[in-house]
């Protein structure tokens, strides 16, 4: 008779989830890096009055995305780094509270910072 | 090289752990810098990406001051140095993006999109340090 697997197999495909925000987030800051990149080139912004009317208009509320989708990009490549190299798990759990209040407070930062600019 | 199997094997040998970075293969050292130039990106890049947005956008003061900071040249070669970390994640990233879709994985193309993503990420900060500089 086979024995029955009453092991809970880990997680509910959390990590499928974590390697599929990476993926988007990536592709999200590919294309705004690109897009940045002919913008300013285009542009061609000179002294501040030019650098900040750069970040008015859709170029703030743009980059605003891209600091959001850097910083869930940098929670899951950074949560990685830990569970390799961090194996006790008070430890690893405590770093990794760090960097998730870290990486809320730069989120309020951003938001902070471009919020309303591009109206 | 004279001593049988069983007396070499009763012998306790020193463990030789070679730890150069030369004998990974290129995939392997396009990884390790992946994570090194990620691990960087997020610290000290990310708080000092903010620091400085938040410095030149908040006042003309702060703007001219960072335009100051900029003429140093060691400020300019920490500057590439982040260049380099996120222009090797950048074309490292992509080239996973590929491996995942199950493009270039056979051993041969793997080798080379490896090695050309670490020369394209050198390349990106030599062209951006002779503009800068």
């Amino acid at each position: 008779m086979v024995k029955q697997y009453t092991k809970n197999p880990v997680g509910a495909h959390y990590g499928t989830r974590g390697f599929l925000i990476q993926r988007f987030t990536a592709v999200v800051m590919a294309v705004y890096t690109i897009a940045a990149i002919v913008v300013i080139a285009m542009r061609r912004p000179a002294g501040y009055a030019g650098y900040k009317a750069l970040f008015a208009g859709a170029f703030g509320l743009f980059t605003l995305l891209f600091l959001a989708a850097l910083l869930y990009h940098a929670w899951i490549g950074v949560r990685d780094i830990l569970m390799d190299y961090v194996k006790p798990t008070g430890v690893r759990l405590a770093f990794q509270f760090v960097v998730a209040a870290m990486l809320v407070f730069y989120f309020i930062w951003a938001a902070a910072l471009f919020w309303g600019r591009w109206a | 090289m004279s001593s049988t199997p069983a007396t070499r094997a009763a012998v306790r040998r020193p463990k030789y752990y070679d730890l150069s970075l030369a004998h990974l293969p290129p995939g392997g050292l396009a990884s390790i810098l992946h994570r090194v130039s990620g691990a960087l990106l997020f610290f000290p890049g990310l708080p000092l990406l903010l620091w400085f947005l938040q410095s030149t956008l908040g006042s003309e003061e702060g703007y001219r001051r960072f335009a100051g900071l900029y003429a140093h040249p060691f400020v300019k070669v920490v500057l590439l140095a982040f260049v380099w970390a996120f222009a090797h994640h950048f074309f490292a990233g992509i080239r996973y993006l590929f491996l995942d879709m199950h493009i270039g994985i056979a051993r041969s193309p793997e080798r080379k999109s490896a090695i050309a993503v670490m020369v394209l990420g050198v390349l990106a900060t030599i062209a951006v340090g002779v503009c800068i500089w």
